[in-house]
């Protein structure tokens, strides 16, 4: 799917990367809490999230997420977006809320990139 | 030859500076690409320094981050001069957190910090003196580096 998709799935503004709306990406991670992010989350998905911190920015590029979705229309600070353009993430903002965001957007074909933790993990493990 | 760049490197943590965390993990991987050491083990360690940044910046005074970067290996030392741990047994149990709201309100703060950078590490070491400090070392390895300019 590409970003270009979710933007007009999510009826979102597009914060940051208007010039990477060709990006695809088919899998997609979604937690408030960003350790959880830091244990499942896996490289060139979409993380969906309502922490409007930099350190959502800051964990997805740990990870080589590629882009962030903003759910219930949070205000994003001036820091948040500097943050996202010097790393390069693309930032989108919807005002649906999770539930509704991770809905849409799986109807439409994007997966989990995990879909249980712990059986995965195991095998990420051995 | 390799540039010596990036081959080591200290970062100074304060406790309490919440607006910064996660920069230290930002800015040593940005680094590391440039070494070429592989996408995967650059992703791991970042998720390593992320949670010790954040355990510094929550629990400690202050605190330091070092790396060393070997050719099959990379070394990485989180020392602070914070509280301590009284019981090390129970940090390390997921879920387990003394974490407060300010914490919180970063996505932290769940008891996930010290299990993560443990199962991202293929040696974890954790050594804490209460009323003194914690040091963590952690070890990741990875199959040498992937030769290439520095830009």
């Amino acid at each position: 799917m590409r970003l270009a998709e979710i933007k007009e799935i999510l009826d979102a503004e597009v914060v940051v990367g208007e010039d990477k709306l060709d990006l695809e990406i088919s899998t997609a991670f979604g937690a408030d809490l960003m350790s959880d992010v830091l244990a499942f989350a896996r490289s060139g998905c979409l993380l969906i999230t309502g922490l409007s911190n930099p350190q959502s920015v800051r964990t997805a590029y740990a990870l080589d997420i590629a882009a962030i979705v903003v759910c219930r229309g949070k205000n994003l600070s001036e820091k948040f977006i500097e943050i996202a353009r010097d790393l390069g993430i693309p930032i989108l903002l919807t005002k649906f809320i999770m539930f509704e965001t991770c809905g849409r957007l799986y109807r439409e074909g994007m997966k989990g990139c995990i879909r249980e933790v712990f059986v995965e993990d195991k095998q990420r493990a051995q | 030859m390799p540039s010596d760049e990036y081959l080591e490197g200290v970062f100074r943590v304060t406790g309490r500076d919440f607006v910064d965390a996660g920069l230290v993990s930002s800015s040593i991987k940005s680094g590391l690409k440039k070494k070429g050491v592989p996408e995967e083990i650059i992703r791991r360690i970042a998720v390593i320094i992320f949670e010790t940044e954040i355990n510094i910046i929550s629990y400690a005074r202050e605190g330091t981050i070092s790396y060393y970067l070997l050719p099959d290996s990379i070394v990485i030392e989180a020392k602070d001069t914070g509280p301590g741990i009284e019981d090390i047994e129970l940090a390390l149990q997921e879920g387990y957190s003394t974490a407060d709201d300010a914490i919180r309100e970063l996505g932290f703060g769940a008891g996930m910090g010290l299990p993560n950078v443990r199962k991202f590490s293929d040696v974890f070491e954790i050594s804490s003196e209460p009323g003194k400090g914690t040091c963590i070392t952690c070890v990741v390895r990875f199959n040498g580096i992937q030769e290439k300019e520095v830009e």
